[in-house]
């Protein structure tokens, strides 16, 4: 197998392959087994499908990326901003859209706004600037803030894709088109047969090839990222994702392709600690669980990080994982709870001996 | 059956609902309600149709809202 | 007794009535805002109160409305129910008890209909109980005939202390966070 390939990052500039009409591209998604990049992992013919049927869809390609170890979306419209434009062309004609527009922090904004002036696009597309907050990327907050609102996420009696809303992360706008262009078995040329074709992974932490890399799905760990030093675990997913041991296993399920490497020498509590900070910080603080759990949990972890806790206290951060699961209007604390589990289990002899008052890692 | 919805964004623990309808929805230590079944939009049993009715006209914030 | 004495009596006796009622209304309206509990008392016993009072505040207003109407002497006409200040008797004072009943019809019909209009509408418009509830009680000093009577004043004191203690109440300060 091929380590690193090169695709949606250095695909030439071709003319936009239209289908002929809306729902064709549909079946070669189908075929080709694309599924979401923006974290979900959700197969995009399915979306497609269920947004064709609105009346008046909107298309929005999504590049908030409010994930701070994430840099792919930055990346991909840095470097190829018209792969992702003419994806968003080809889905906007798969569904009908009534309208089109591109979500995207100020500088990635810079560049599609560059690439639009290039183009004559059959769908115009509006920009809309997305605050640098990590919840800006979700869904219903991407929806308000298209609708001109905050960008905060929203309560959500139907789904987004029940009301003819298609919120699309841009890097599967960009297979989308590759697709498009070249087929669903030229796409499944990559990959395996349950995880097909590529996905752009953004290494960070105690690697020595840090930034964004585009690579196979199946792709074992250990080839994707190239230790600095050694490795304990991998932080997979971002900061809502799930902490893997270090090995020769294939990624799977990379979520929004976050890698985050932590070294030996680095306490895996300390590190949790700080995220779970961050994470309770940026809450929407719209909703009750979210807002007053979230700190407590932060509090609760960083107490145990620092050796000041007591079997007590991780007895406390589970029960209040189970109270911020399902209670609010977006994913934040469901994300922040599933992170803070994989923590807990993956980093038990750790924790353990922090309750004595010592800590595994070299500090 | 019916199934209740709660508008997070909106709710600020006032509490009515978990009085009115307790069989549902029990307490979180900040005075939110909790669905009982551990599910996101907990089913509301013909039998207390009526209360959950109730919890929905009274709730300060209108928060919470009955769907079938 | 005449008819028109019994009209008078009626009259003056449910607006007092009104304005007691009113004041319970407000007094736990300005409690629940709190979000806070009232010892003893269930939160939605709380509510359901306030919704009670101030529903039937409003039917002793109409009651007191209508038999001023249909008393000669009291002068009262159909305009002067709806719009303030115009009247001949007291202007001033009885348009203050116009004005309070404008205000209560607008939360009370938006009260009914929250459901339709959502939170955010509804909320701007109860606003204006700060405003009805003054306005009332003015009105009641000023207009009432019997405002030389002791009984009145103890009537219009226990109005005030009754708002006056849930707003004391309101401004004492207690921790938890709130959404």
């Amino acid at each position: 197998m091929k380590t690193l390939v090169a695709r949606v990052l250095t695909a030439p500039r071709a003319e936009v392959p239209w289908q002929g009409g809306p729902g064709r591209l549909i079946a070669l998604a189908q075929e080709a087994g694309l599924t979401g990049r923006g974290g979900a992992g959700f197969p995009a013919w399915r979306k497609l499908t269920e947004v064709a049927t609105a009346h008046r869809p909107v298309v929005v390609a999504n590049a908030a990326e409010g994930e701070p170890a994430s840099s792919k979306d930055a990346e991909l419209l840095a470097r190829n901003p018209h792969l992702v434009l003419d994806g968003l062309q080809l889905a906007a004609e798969a569904v009908g859209a009534a309208k089109c527009h591109l979500y995207a922090s100020r500088i990635s904004a810079g560049h599609a706004r560059h690439a639009l002036d290039q183009r004559k696009d059959r769908w115009p597309v509006t920009i809309v600037e997305a605050p640098d907050l990590f919840v800006a990327g979700e869904e219903s907050a991407v929806l308000s803030a298209v609708d001109g609102k905050r960008a905060l996420p929203r309560d959500k009696p139907k789904l987004p894709v029940h009301q003819g809303f298609l919120v699309q992360n841009v890097e599967t706008l960009a297979h989308l088109a590759l697709i498009a262009r070249h087929g669903p078995s030229w796409f499944r040329r990559e990959g395996t047969r349950d995880e097909p074709g590529t996905f752009l992974a953004t290494l960070s932490g105690a690697v020595a090839n840090p930034g964004v890399h585009e690579a196979p799905f199946g792709i074992p760990l250990n080839e994707l990222l190239q230790p600095a030093e050694p490795i304990q675990a991998v932080l997979v997913g971002g900061y809502h994702g799930r902490w893997v041991p270090w090995t020769s296993e294939p990624v799977s399920r990379p979520g929004a392709g976050v890698f985050v490497a932590l070294a030996e020498s680095v306490c895996g509590l300390d590190f949790s600690a700080q995220v779970l900070t961050y994470l309770a910080g940026q809450s929407a603080r719209q909703c009750g669980p979210c807002l007053n759990g979230l700190p407590r949990i932060a509090t609760l972890l960083t107490a145990v990080a620092r050796r000041r806790a007591t079997a007590g206290t991780v007895t406390d951060l589970n029960t209040l994982a189970g109270f911020v699961i399902g209670r609010g209007a977006c994913r934040h604390p469901d994300g922040s709870a599933r992170f803070l589990h994989s923590t807990l289990t993956t980093f038990d002899h750790e924790i353990a001996a922090h309750l004595r008052g010592t800590c595994r890692s070299r500090r | 059956m019916s199934r209740l919805h709660v508008d997070w964004t909106a709710c600020a623990g006032r509490g009515l609902c978990h009085e009115l309808l307790p069989e549902v929805l029990g307490s979180d230590p900040w005075g939110y309600p909790v669905p009982r079944d551990g599910s996101r939009e907990p089913e509301v049993p013909e039998g207390l149709r009526q209360h959950a009715n109730t919890a929905v006209a009274l709730c300060p914030r209108l928060a919470i809202r009955l769907i079938s | 007794m005449a008819v028109n004495e019994a009209l008078w009596y009626l009259g003056r006796g449910t607006g007092l009535m009104a304005l007691l009622l009113l004041s319970v209304a407000t007094a736990l309206g300005i409690a629940t805002s709190t979000g806070r509990v009232l010892p003893g008392l269930p939160r939605f016993a709380v509510t359901a109160l306030h919704r009670n009072a101030g529903l039937t505040a409003v039917v002793f207003v109409i009651v007191h409305i209508g038999t001023l109407l249909l008393d000669p002497e009291a002068q009262l006409r159909l305009v002067d129910v709806i719009v303030p200040f115009v009247g001949d008797y007291r202007p001033f004072w009885l348009g203050l008890g116009t004005l309070a009943f404008d205000l209560l019809l607008a939360v009370m019909i938006t009260s009914l209909l929250r459901q339709r209009i959502g939170w955010k509408v509804w909320r701007i418009v109860h606003w204006a109980a700060y405003a009805l509830w003054p306005a009332g009680l003015l009105h009641a000093i000023g207009t009432g005939t019997d405002a030389t009577q002791v009984w009145y004043w103890i009537a219009a004191a226990l109005s005030v202390i009754t708002v006056g203690a849930a707003f004391l109440w309101r401004l004492v300060p207690t921790g938890g966070g709130r959404a």
